[in-house]
Parts: structure tokens; sequence; C-alpha cells
């Protein structure tokens, strides 16, 4: 194999990323068009990984987690930050191996660092979700999250996927080693007009630091979680037949978009510190109720593995 | 005598399960060989992060085959049920021999069972291993039903002699058993063909796989202590963290790497808490100064540059860990050092337990009983109240909220830093103790009152409001609570009366969560508890002050006195086990507690003890036998009688020599047994007990109890009376068993 050789900049590792997975055969999707706290809600990893259809997706996933705000001061914590994610159904008996060709891929020569599968069980309560596997280690470093999905909204899932998440700034920081992920260069260091992540992520975290935190209201918020609840309900509560064209539509997706809008309403609601301990438990069970209707009706459909009526 | 070896080669198997699986294959193969008719002379099993692997050595070939005489239908029977013989037993009917047997002739068949190749039970036994492997956790993968603790790869397995290794043939869901296996994942990448045990261990070595989780252990152990050594400095042991690394590589590279010079500042506990649970590092100590200095990785595997790559990665994400808990402690020391204010502050917007209120309510709670108890463990009761009010300032510390496992100890550094007396501090990271049943007791006054204190209040509150431990549930560690006391006073010596701590710490409980009664009811009560020692006399002081009980005061009567019994009886519990470790049989800690005062736990332990010891000596025999002889007479008597002779014995109606030197020897035994007691000297108050058994013997030998003097017989059973009370001073000695 040719020597690897060290991407410059935050989006080489990323494009490098998108190439590999390419080659491998997986479909490079686009980002999810709504606000999620990780690449998993995306519905290529939460529907797809329900039902026997086949899959092999991968993409990036801009993901939003308000309670991790910073106002872009420290090293390593943002409230915006980006996850690459590949999603295979069924897993590949050689996963591992293509998993290492990835980290080989952008810069990281295993043969002089200490790549390690260390035992790291995953779970959501909001996907209603687990599955077991390992935090990925270089050199003491967690650059990956390696899971066999085993559930997903309450349903088994048949086939198992196997799905990665690599948490992009922090494993391109290591790679490009850079000490403050605002100081990191975004595109080539050596472009006409480089840039680095700092102007591109440093005055929107202050902003968001500030609305996550201090500003949004939460009364409005409260409105938002109890309408996408309802409208979620109002989704899936339609008949499948659809009376206008007479096919049978199951509407899984836009019911699901209404189950994320209400996760990151809670989550903004949290970062606001306005639930309670035990109110805490209350939302996320509402959360995993609506991701667990949509999942019932996602493998309803075509898409989800039932037979065509 | 074939060597059987087997390998079950996985993707990366949790370190914390390894050992067990191990156990478990070896336990379920060799138990299945058995079973099956084999017989082996000896058998090992190992594990590493990718492979369990099971070696079972000097196999019988096969299994014996074995001749079993049958019985069948009567001679005469339907050819049905003939028939329904022969297909059973696997013999034709010309194989059938009659016998007359008593019940008449009967049909034999003498029924051969093949003994079986090891090959082929092996090839049965395993596949049933693997599907029903015990893993606490396990999953699927791909697309097949197959359960492992992670993604099967292969599997290896081979009977080998003299003559050369076969393959066991057999196949679980699609992985059929062979004869090759892998070296290390990255440094001997390739499948490899084995030919029996010592040669799988050889190449395995070869190929940069260390097979015995103990040889990886010493390994790791060895060269981290010699590297320490070297520079100078020496590891800090960890025994759990040695276990666990070594279940995480497959060949051991221990290397060591220095901690940023602006980390040393940081507490010893700080680093060692986050290397560890972050990095899985060992913390290595400089002797001198007792500062932690360096980290130890153990690296999977050598590296062309000595593993300098790998070093200065590890240092960089410690470097990251550390920098984040630095800026916890900075900003806590900032909040430490203006007097914890805003961390006590802030407890009040925790919620302890729904009912019983916040983390300052139950603060607030302890630091009064702590007022209390002081007196009782020579600790001054104000600075008790005073160490119980900062005792938990520190949960609300952002290092504690990082490190929930520092509580306590970050507490004395920032009680420390906020000016407090060093045996305040220390109540901080002390009035935890002891949580395990092994960890160190407290002893300092101060910290000895507010554990007391912490524990009792835990206690009291979930009695109050039922939530009682059951069977294996027991969210809130009461027991581990309980016993804490137990201890705290055991090794402390200390004279408690405990049911006065209950019963006021009851009535703090209660006060809040009955509505209905008066703020001040519950300040006199606990004032009255104070003078009188117990509930039900404060009660009743309240009332004759007070005039009345308000409906709420009156609820609280109804409640606590109940469950003050039923938490001192669960202490009973904890102590019977407690006890038990040591050896002191339970029916002997039932008769200790059936003498009052059994609320002063180091008493009832005092005369446990010496019951326990004097029973192990011939004079504790002699006091049983004494004590039951007596006793068993007298209660026939009284229950014959239908009455009592409890009215003392009256010596001037003894008649023979022998009743006379009874009377004689009890006096006597009386007499030194009653100083005894007042100094709680049980031994020696038994030992003189002991002594009355030849002269109760004797007495029994010369003297009929049942005289036909009336007034005689009275006397006598009085006399039997008095030594059965003499003899249960200590205890209940008719609860001793045997």
């Amino acid at each position: 194999m040719a020597e690897p050789t060290t991407p410059r900049s935050f989006q080489e590792i990323i494009l490098r990323l998108q190439t590999y997975w390419a080659e491998k055969g997986c479909a490079i999707m686009q980002p999810y068009d709504m606000e999620v706290g990780a690449g998993t809600f995306h519905p290529a990893t939460t529907l797809r990984s329900l039902g026997r259809n086949p899959w092999a997706a991968a993409y990036v996933q801009p993901s939003r987690r308000p309670t991790d705000g910073r106002y872009g001061e420290n090293p390593n914590r943002l409230q915006h930050y980006y996850q690459y994610q590949v999603l295979i159904k069924p897993s590949p008996p050689d996963l591992q191996d293509l998993y290492l060709g990835s980290l080989r891929a952008i810069g990281i020569d295993t043969d002089i660092h200490d790549i390690r599968f260390v035992e790291d069980d995953w779970e959501s309560p909001t996907l209603g979700a687990w599955g077991l596997g390992w935090e990925v280690w270089c050199d003491g470093m967690e650059v990956s999250q390696f899971t066999y999905f085993q559930q997903v909204g309450g349903h088994d899932c048949h086939p198992v996927s196997g799905e990665l998440t690599y948490g992009l700034e922090r494993l391109a920081m290591y790679v490009l080693g850079i000490d403050h992920v605002m100081d990191m260069p975004f595109n080539d260091p050596d472009a006409p007009i480089a840039l680095k992540y700092g102007d591109v992520f440093r005055q929107t975290e202050q902003e968001y630091s500030r609305h996550n935190f201090d500003t949004a209201t939460t009364d409005v918020l409260l409105k938002h979680f109890e309408d996408a609840e309802a409208e979620c309900k109002h989704i899936l509560d339609q008949a499948a037949d659809d009376p206008k064209t007479g096919k049978r539509i199951i509407m899984a997706h836009p019911a699901y978009d209404q189950a994320i809008k209400a996760s990151h309403v809670f989550n903004l609601l949290d970062a606001r510190g306005v639930i309670s301990v035990t109110e805490r438990q209350a939302y996320i069970g509402r959360v995993r109720a609506l991701t667990k209707m949509c999942a019932d009706a996602f493998v309803q459909t075509e898409a989800g593995g039932a037979d065509a009526a | 005598m074939p060597d059987l070896l087997l390998e079950l080669f996985s993707e990366e198997i949790p370190a914390r399960m390894q050992g067990k699986a191990a156990d478990d294959l070896k336990r379920l193969v060799t138990d299945g060989l058995v079973d099956a008719g084999l017989t082996y002379a000896s058998a090992g099993a190992f594990a590493t992060p990718r492979r369990l692997t099971l070696t079972v050595e000097g196999l019988t070939d096969a299994s014996p085959t074995t001749v079993e005489e049958r019985r069948g239908p009567k001679v005469g029977a339907p050819d049905k049920a003939i028939e329904g013989f022969l297909r059973g037993a696997g013999v034709a009917r010309e194989d059938l021999v009659e016998r007359e047997e008593k019940k008449g002739a009967f049909y034999f068949a003498q029924v051969t069972t093949q003994g079986r190749p090891a090959a082929d039970i092996i090839a049965d036994l395993v596949p049933g291993v693997i599907r029903t492997f015990p893993w606490p956790k396990s999953m699927r993968w791909g697309a097949g039903s197959l359960r492992w603790v992670r993604p099967l790869q292969s599997i290896l397995c081979i009977l080998s002699d003299e003559a050369g290794a076969e393959v066991v043939p057999f196949e679980v869901d699609g992985f059929s058993a062979g004869n090759t296996t892998e070296g290390h994942r990255f440094m001997a990448p390739g499948r490899f063909a084995v030919s029996s045990f010592e040669d799988y261990e050889t190449k395995l070595r070869a190929a940069k796989v260390v097979l015995s989780a103990e040889a990886r252990a010493e390994t790791i152990w060895h060269d981290a202590t010699n590297m320490a050594f070297a520079a100078g400095l020496e590891v800090v042991e960890d025994k759990g963290l040695l276990a666990e690394v070594a279940g995480l590589v497959e060949w051991p590279v221990v290397l060591m790497g220095e901690i940023g010079e602006d980390f040393l500042g940081l507490p010893p506990e700080v680093l060692q808490t986050s290397m560890r649970e972050h990095q899985k590092f060992f913390s290595v100590r400089n002797p001198a100064t007792g500062r932690i200095e360096r980290f130890i990785t153990v690296a999977n595997r050598e590296t062309a540059d000595q593993g300098a790559t790998i070093i200065a990665g590890n240092a960089k994400v410690l470097s990251a860990r550390l920098a984040d808990a630095k800026f916890f402690w900075d900003n806590d020391l900032r909040i430490a050092r203006d007097g914890m204010g805003d961390w006590r502050e802030g407890l009040k917007n925790v919620t302890f337990e729904r009912r019983l209120g916040t983390q300052a309510e139950r603060v607030e709670r302890i630091a009064a009983l702590a007022r209390e108890i002081a007196p009782m463990v020579d600790a001054d009761p104000t600075a008790a109240e005073t160490a119980a009010r900062i005792a938990k300032a520190d949960l609300n510390s952002e290092m504690v909220y990082e490190f929930p496992e520092l509580q306590g100890v970050m507490g004395k550094y920032y009680a420390l830093e906020a000016g407090l007396a060093p045996e305040i501090a220390a109540v901080a990271e002390e009035h935890y103790a002891p949580l395990g049943p092994t960890d160190d007791v407290p002893t300092a006054p101060l910290s000895v009152a507010v554990a007391l204190a912490d524990k009792l209040d835990l206690l009291t509150g979930f009695w109050a409001i039922d939530e009682k431990p059951t069977g294996s549930k027991d969210p809130f560690a009461l027991r581990r609570a309980a016993l804490g006391v137990v201890r705290i006073v055991e090794t402390n010596g200390l004279r408690l009366r405990l049911d006065r701590y209950f019963d006021a710490q009851l009535v703090r409980h209660k006060g809040a969560l009955i509505e209905d009664v008066q703020s001040e009811e519950v300040v006199d009560l606990l004032r009255e508890i104070a003078d009188h020692g117990v509930f039900g006399a404060a009660f009743r002081a309240v009332v004759e002050t007070r005039g009345k009980a308000s409906e709420g005061l009156e609820t609280m009567a109804s409640q606590v006195p109940d469950k003050s019994d039923d938490l001192l009886a669960f202490f009973h519990d904890r102590l019977k086990v407690h006890l038990r470790s040591e050896n002191i049989r339970h029916d002997v800690i039932d008769a200790a507690l059936s003498k009052p005062p059994t609320d002063d736990l180091t008493l009832v332990v005092a005369r446990a003890r010496a019951l326990q010891a004097f029973l192990d000596t011939p004079d504790g025999e002699n006091l049983i036998q004494g004590y039951k002889r007596s006793a068993n007479i007298l209660a026939q008597a009284e229950e014959k009688d239908g009455v009592e002779y409890r009215y003392g014995a009256d010596a001037k109606f003894a008649e023979t020599d022998e009743e006379k030197a009874l009377f004689t020897a009890l006096e006597a035994a009386n007499a030194a047994i009653a100083p005894a007691m007042a100094d709680e000297r049980f031994a020696d108050a038994m030992a003189e007990m002991a002594k009355l058994r030849a002269p109760i013997d004797a007495f029994f030998e010369a003297v009929q109890v049942n005289a036909d003097n009336d007034i005689v017989r009275r006397n006598r059973l009085n006399l039997l009376h008095d030594i059965t009370q003499t003899c249960g001073a200590i205890a209940d000695l008719s609860r001793i068993e045997g």
C-alpha cells in the first residue's frame, strides 16, 4: 500500500472519507436538512437500519448539542459540530478492516499508532435504540464509535447494521496536530483565501451559545415541543390508503421529521436549564414514544421491508 | 490419548468478560465430554481480546461401549407392545430372551450402546456450547442468527496426537471448524495452521500474541515497575486496572510518559482518577514527594519508533483531559476560598429524594444529629455541626460533577482552602466511610460523629417513607449504611443507645412529612428526646406541658416507635451477617440479643463474642448443661403446676448437704458475678457461672426436687429459678442450640 500522506485541512479529511467509502460501495448521501443531535438521527440511519432491505450509506451530518456550547472558547467543545456516519446493513464480516482502511485513508499510519477497540455499549434513550461495539482508540484518543445495532425504535434489527461514527473535529485535530479547534485549517492552508475553523464558526458558536443558554424563549419552545408531538401523531393517525391518489402511502418520514424536531427542542429546553431531573426522563420518554411510532410505521412500508401490498 | 484444541476467534471481547468466559468454556466443554463418557487428564482455558481458547489433554479416544439389559413386556403380551419395545431398544425379535421373574415371565433385551469416537462427541457438543454460551450480554451481526459477545470470525478445533492433527468437523451458522487462526491484528496479520496446543502457543507468540492473561499482566507489571524504578519513581498499584489492561492487549508494550508541568499541582487523586478512568493509565509517583509525576500506558504493539508516536499521542490526550480537570480545579478553588457559600446555597436546588427534600435540608438534619451525637464520641458539638454543614458542599463543585468518585476527597481539599481546621476538613472525606465491608472505618471523633449522623439520617429517612430494602433491591445502599454504623460503633467501641437517635431523626423526617404537625411541637419533642432518651416518654412530656397534641403529633406518635423498632431489627440483621464472618453463631447472637439493651451494639457484640468464646471451652459446656438441666426441670414443674416459681429460694429450707452446698455456691457466684457484670467482664462472669455445674450435678444426684414436703419442693424449684437467672445474666441461654 502506498505510504499514506497526511491531509492538510479539515475538509480534506472529509473528502478523503467520502472518497474512501464511495470506493467501498456506499451511497454518499448529504446531511439531513434538520437540526439533529447526532448523525444517527438522519433517517438514512435510524429508519434504514430497520427492516430486511440491504443498505449502505455514508454522509457528513452537522450535529447540534446546545448544552455543549462554550462560546467558541473551549479547545474541544462546540454546540455545532460534524459527524461522519457510515451505515451498512447487513454488517459485512470485514467491517473492522474496512474501518481501519478508512483511518489509513485519512493519514493515520496504523504501523506507528496504537489502535484499540475498547468496549462501549451504545444506547440512545430517545431513539429507543441500543447496540454493542466499541469506542476506537488511537493512542488513547477516542476517534470513532463502532456499533452493531441490535434494536432501533423498539424493533429488533434483522439483519444487523454496522454503524461507524467519526467525530470529525476531534479526529481532524488529532490528524492535523491542532490543539484548539478554532485554529484548525478548514481549507488548504496555502489556498489564496485560507480559512481556519474559527473563521467559519467562532462567531456562530458565540451567537448560538448565547441564544441556547439565555435567549431561546422557553414558552415558545415548550409549545413547539407539543406541536411537533401532536403533528407526529396526527401524521401517523392517517389511513394508509391515500384517498387522493388511491395509493398506499404511509407517511413515516414526515412523521419522523416531527420526532427529530421534538428531540431538538427538548435539547434546547435542556440547555435553557428549565427541565428538572424528573421531567427530563418524562421528556425523553415522550420523544422515544414518537420515534417508536415512526419505526412502527416505517416497517410497514416498502423501504422498511414490508411486502408490497 | 489425543489432545483437544479449541479456539473461538472473534472481534474484540470486552476485557471485563474475558476471564469468566474462559472459565465457562472450560467448564461447559469438559462437563460435556465427561457426560458423554470421555475422560481427560487436564484442561486449561485462555482468553485474549480476540480469542477464547481451550486445551484438553489426555482425552480418551472414544467413549466405552456399554451393554445394558432391559426388561420388556410380559411373555404373551400383545404384539403391539412387543414391537414398541423392540423399536425402543433397537433389537430384533429373535434377540429377545424369556426369563421367569417373581411376577411371571418377561422378555429381556441386551441393549448395546456403541462407544463413539471423541471427534464425534466433540463435533456434537461444541456447537451447542457456542450457541448457548453464557455471555453477560451478547449480540447478533450481519444476516445471521448466532449470538456471540461480538462477531465470531473463525473456529479452530483439532484433535492431535503423535500421529498428527485432525480437524474435528462441525459447523455453526456457516462457520466450519478448521485448523487455522490469526496472530496480532497489526503486527502479524494473516492466518496460519497449527497442529497442537504447543504448536499453537508457540506460533501465536511468534505472531505477537501472548495467550495467557496472567502472563500478560505479569509482563505489564514487571516492565512498569522496572521502568519506574529506573527513573527513581514507583508505580501506584492498581490490580483492577492491571487486569483490565491485560484484557485490552495481545502483545503488551509498556510505555512511560510525562505529565505536563502545568498539571503537577493537581491533587494526586485527581490525576490518578482522570488517568485511570479516561485513559487506563497507571500513575507513577515520586516516593520522595508523594506527587504523581508520570504515567504509564500499555500499548498493544511495538513500533519502529519505539513507541514515540504512541507516547506523544497519549500525552496529548492526557493534556486535554487534565486541562479540563485543571479548569475545574481553578474554578472550584475560587469558590472554596470564598467559603464554599455558592455550593452550599446550590444544594438547596438539588433534590435528594422527592419526599426527603433537598440536599440542603438533608445537610441541616445531619448537622443537627451530629451535634447530638458529638458528646457521646468525644467530639465538640459545635465543630461537629460545622463539619456536617461543609461535608457535602463539594457535591456542587465542577470537579465532583465531572468525577463523582472524587466526592469527599475534593471536599477535604476545598475545606482546607476555605481555611477550615484540618480535622474539620477531614470530615468531608471520612464521613462517607466505610463504603465496603473491608474499608477503613473513621476514628477521628468529628468524622465519627458526622459519619454516624449521615448514615442514620439516610436510614431513618427511607424508613420514614417506607422505602426499605427488599430482597436483592437496595437502590439506596441502606444495608451498606447500616453495616457502616455497626462497624463504626464496633471499631471505636462506642457506647451509644441508637434508639434515641433513631427516634430523634425519625421525628425530624416526620416533622417535614406530616403536614399538620406544628414546628414548635417538633422542637419540644426533640428537646424531650434529648432528655428522656426515647420517644414515648418525650411524647408524654410534650402532651403534658402543651395540654394536648395536635393531630399531626398524634400521627407521629402512632408511627415513630414502630419504625424505630423496625429499624433496630434491621440493624440486628446486619449485625448477624457481620458477626457470622467472625464465626459467631446465629443462635449465640440471638441469645445475646434477647437481653436488653439491644440498641447498644458494642454491648451486644461484647456479650455475643464472650459467649461464643466461652462456648468453645469445656467450661462453656458446663454452663449450658447446668443451665439447661435446671431450666428443664423448672419448666416441667411450672407447666405441671400452672404457676411460676420466681419468689426466691431460702437457704433455711435446705435439707441435704448437696442442697446447702448449692446455695453456698450460688451465693458465692452471685457475689463474684455482680461486680464482673458491672465492669462488663463477661468472660469472668461466665467462668463463675460455669463453676455451678459441679454443685448443680451433685444436687440433682443426691436430691429429689419433687419432695413430698411442698415447702421444700417449692423452695427447690425457686432455687432452680435463681440458678437460671444467674446463668442467664448475659444472654438467654435457652436460645443456644444443641
